[in-house]
């Protein structure tokens, strides 16, 4: 399986989600600037943590025009796995690929500590290998990832099971419904505040977070061969 | 040269933690008549003449300066005056 890890000027989760992918995956990973035009050859595409373009206007909002933008809303298009991590999944809050937008937290701190997630849904492509109901352990780490949507929206997610994760116990940033991560309709693009691939080993604490990306791999691997036998 | 003063503000149905927090710091002050806060964001921009200025005003807080699922615009189009 080989991704691409999408760097925006700002991205300081970049390096984090490279190493989860070469080092916890032993998989192929490049980096892919921003002014790039194409993920052609890429099966995974990753946007990482980080305050692209300073955050200036919105989170995301300067990031959601970027050069790459259009390649990264084909493979989406295309099927390929999407996922996105705190100001990843604000971009693609911003590039409508999900629904919803961030508002500042509750208290307005910034929040970085380790929280219970709770798995909402483990019958997606990244969360096959969690158990439903599992609370496991991942960092927080933003200023803006209190998730609002309306009314029709949630109900909307709630009723075709589209919450994939939720915070479980203390709802750090006052999301609705305890929201920590949400997956498009197709089931290939997943936005979350916390950082899988900072719980990708051990020795930081966690290794919660790798099998995130061990279920995409796992996936990839049934699809390519699937693809090759029928 | 036309200058455009767009207005955002947060949307009615939606919580301004930001506003909260500097209402509380005003009563704190003892200014208690101050009975809500919402902060917004003021842009302005300047443009060429053109027949559809508000057209492309509307198209670019659309697309770019307003998240319209939390956020209201507004804009004023006034004559830009060279000195």
């Amino acid at each position: 399986m080989k991704t691409a890890v999408i760097v925006f000027p700002g991205s300081n989760c970049d390096q984090d989600m490279y190493y989860a992918i070469k080092d916890g995956l032993g998989e192929e990973v490049d980096y892919v600037w921003h002014a790039e035009t194409s993920l052609d050859g890429y099966d995974a595409i990753m946007i990482p943590g980080g305050f692209s373009y300073g955050d200036y206007l919105r989170s995301g909002a300067i990031a959601r025009f970027a050069g790459i933008m259009p390649a990264v809303i084909k493979a989406a298009e295309q099927g390929k796995p999407v996922l996105g991590v705190c100001n990843g999944f604000q971009i693609l809050l911003e590039a409508g690929l999900l629904p919803g937008a961030m508002l500042k937290n509750k208290h307005l701190k910034f929040i970085c500590e380790t929280v219970n997630l709770k798995v909402e849904n483990n019958e997606t492509q990244f969360t096959t290998l969690y158990d439903k109901d599992e609370v496991i352990r991942i960092p927080i780490a933003h200023g803006e990832g209190n998730y609002f949507c309306d009314d029709a929206t949630l109900k909307e997610l709630e009723e075709n099971n589209r919450i994939v994760f939720t915070y479980s116990g203390e709802n750090p940033n006052g999301s609705r419904a305890d929201i920590a991560g949400i997956i498009n309709p197709a089931g290939n693009v997943l936005g979350m505040m916390p950082h899988p691939e900072r719980a990708a080993d051990a020795l930081l604490g966690s290794d919660d977070g790798l099998r995130l990306f061990q279920s995409i791999l796992n996936h990839w691997r049934e699809s390519t061969h699937a693809a090759y036998t029928s | 040269m036309k200058k455009v003063k767009v207005y955002i503000t947060l949307k009615e149905s939606v919580l301004d933690p930001q506003g909260q927090a500097v209402m509380q710091s005003l009563h704190n002050m003892d200014y208690k008549d101050v009975k809500d806060v919402r902060i917004g964001k003021y842009i302005e921009l300047l443009m060429e003449d053109s027949a559809d200025v508000a057209e492309q005003v509307d198209t670019v807080c659309d697309k770019l300066l307003a998240n319209t699922v939390i956020e209201n615009y507004r804009y004023e189009i006034e004559e830009e005056v060279h000195s």
